[in-house]
């Protein structure tokens, strides 16, 4: 399974997204420093879920990062992240 | 809480107002995400210091331990943990920046 398609899987199963967008930014930062090679390495992630409501931007940015604990420790270096609401993305 | 590196990090929050964990130099960052940061910051003059963390392997798992955070950059101000760089770049969008630097006499009015 791609590191994206397991990001996807986990993020669904953890937070129930109305929406999730998941891109994979690698080949744009190709051979910076830290970057490993053959991409999958950063990705930008928009999920829109009712389990943000009521948290602040970096208790929702937690919530994200602890279900991809894994990820993140091992092949992704980067994850930019918009955690919103529904209400919030209406 | 047994980090060693810890100490450091409490030194360095409780001796600089903004301090910036960042991959880089805020005159050369490594990091497109670091660089935003510093563009902000730089942009709404105000004086933070930038620690790069990329020269010391330590420090660098230990920010990410102390804030429970896993990514680079991290802005603090007064201590307190604000966020990496989406969540900078959002409330400078919105102002919230602007305004809790202002709250906390480091912007002026």
């Amino acid at each position: 399974m791609s590191v994206r398609a397991r990001m996807e899987a986990k993020l669904t199963a953890a937070l129930s997204p109305l929406r999730l967008e998941i891109e994979d930014d690698s080949a744009r930062h190709a051979g910076h420093g830290g970057a490993p090679a053959g991409g999958e390495s950063h990705f930008s992630v928009r999920i829109v879920a009712e389990a943000f409501a009521g948290k602040t931007r970096v208790e929702r940015q937690r919530m994200v990062y602890s279900v991809l604990a894994e990820e993140l420790a091992g092949p992704v270096h980067a994850l930019a992240l918009t955690a919103q609401t529904p209400a919030e993305a209406a | 809480m047994s980090n060693p590196v810890f100490e450091r990090i409490q030194q360095d929050l409780s001796e600089n107002d903004v301090v910036l964990y960042m991959k880089g130099t805020p005159m050369f960052p490594q990091c497109g995400f670091s660089a935003a940061v510093v563009q902000i910051l730089s942009e709404l003059g105000v004086k933070f210091k930038g620690i790069d963390i990329l020269v010391d392997p330590s420090l660098r798992d230990a920010v990410k331990q102390f804030t429970n955070w896993p990514t680079l950059p991290q802005l603090y101000v007064k201590g307190e943990f604000v966020g990496g760089c989406d969540i900078v770049r959002e409330m400078y969008a919105n102002g919230e920046l602007q305004e809790l630097l202002r709250g906390k006499g480091l912007l002026a009015a």
